[in-house]
């Protein structure tokens, strides 16, 4: 089990990789998807050192739900920035929101920062030092409270049940 | 009707590039300026999607990933240096 | 190109040119610098992420074969845009920017008890 874990350290950036090659040339070659193999298999394989821990993926479903949820929310969230930014900056009501972390996974908490930045209308400014609480600066936020609620249920808690058990 | 959906496009994001530029030389501080160059290199990408769909050249597409590439780097590298005065330490 | 693939092709890229000008737009209006961040990771992302989608249908109708590869463009913008911008707006907390809303406190000495709440 040991030597399999060395050989293959990182099964999902494997598949990851032959895909990124396989578009970079934008052809399915057999000849390229044997090559993308071959890379997919040695750049985790010799970079094994630079990787602080293991991604672990508890329930890959909900991963793809999550995505399918996310990407709808993207698109709302740029029509609603949109309409702000034509409505014009007299109507705003902008505002620096603490929202406390139940995560505790970096990869977790990176990946609920990218989120909040691309989604409602929030950016993500700060994390605390100890890790439990993020700093976000809203657009138009008229009751943080909600917004907290929002972030927590709509992100956190999916992304929690992804990474951690 | 594509070719003039293109023009209206190419006319928008000119004036993107513009309002951009604006931004980057009226500041006022370095966070703002780094914003606007930020924005900048996005648009060059969208302008050369598009010079790649109005002349039908598959090329453009290499140097839009190679400008989305070395923006971040930049844009990061200046972020960086703004919150430690310093990018190798 | 059939008539259908051209007027979807026309909508995503004004839509897309439109999305990167409203982003910009946004750069010049807002007022204070953490309100301007929104502007661009947001509208412009999309805005790019049109006119990606818009060449990957135009390359695949008329080239040889299906085009994929602006989807890496798209992917990577997704990836980078809130990295940038969550650093710049650690940076302009760092300089103490001004904002027509109170800062909030330094960083590192956020109220504890709210973790509790």
């Amino acid at each position: 089990m040991k030597r399999i874990g060395n050989w293959l350290p990182h099964p999902l950036l494997t598949p990851v990789l032959v895909l990124i090659w396989l578009l970079l040339n934008n052809s399915f070659a057999p000849g390229q998807i044997l090559l993308g193999l071959l890379l997919g298999w040695a750049i985790p394989r010799f970079t094994l050192g630079f990787w602080p821990q293991r991604v672990r993926i508890r329930r890959p479903g909900r991963l793809l739900h999550f995505t399918g949820i996310f990407l709808y929310d993207v698109i709302i969230a740029n029509l609603a920035v949109a309409r702000l930014i034509l409505v014009g900056p007299d109507r705003l009501h902008p505002a620096f929101v603490v929202v406390p972390l139940d995560l505790t996974a970096e990869l977790a908490i990176s990946l609920l920062a990218n989120a909040i930045c691309l989604t409602p209308g929030t950016v993500s400014a700060e994390l605390s030092a100890d890790r439990h609480q993020l700093l976000v600066h809203a657009l138009d936020c008229s009751d943080p409270q909600e917004l907290v609620a929002t972030i927590k249920a709509r992100f956190e808690a999916p992304l929690k049940e992804i990474f951690e058990c | 009707m594509l070719s003039m959906a293109l023009t209206i496009a190419f006319a928008l994001v000119a004036a993107a590039f513009v309002m951009s530029l604006f931004r980057l030389l009226k500041g006022p501080s370095a966070p703002d300026r780094i914003l606007a160059l930020d924005t900048l290199y996005i648009n060059a990408i969208a302008l050369l999607v598009l010079l790649g769909i109005h002349l039908a050249s598959p090329l453009y597409f290499e140097a839009a990933l190679l400008i989305a590439l070395m923006g971040f780097v930049g844009t990061v590298a200046l972020a960086k240096f703004l919150l430690r005065g310093d990018i190798i330490e | 190109m059939s008539t259908i693939t051209e007027t979807l092709l026309s909508l995503l890229i004004l839509a897309g040119a439109a999305f990167t000008f409203i982003g910009s737009l946004g750069l010049v209006r807002f007022r204070d610098f953490y309100t301007r961040l929104h502007a661009p990771t947001k509208a412009t992302t999309l805005g790019v992420g049109c006119l990606l989608v818009a060449s990957s249908i135009f390359f695949s109708v008329t080239g040889e074969g299906l085009s994929l590869h602006e989807i890496l463009v798209s992917l990577f913008l997704f990836i980078t845009a809130p990295i940038s911008a969550h650093l710049l707006a650690k940076a302009a907390l760092h300089l103490r920017l001004p904002s027509s809303v109170a800062l909030p406190l330094e960083p590192s000495s956020l109220p504890q008890p709210l973790r509790e709440e």
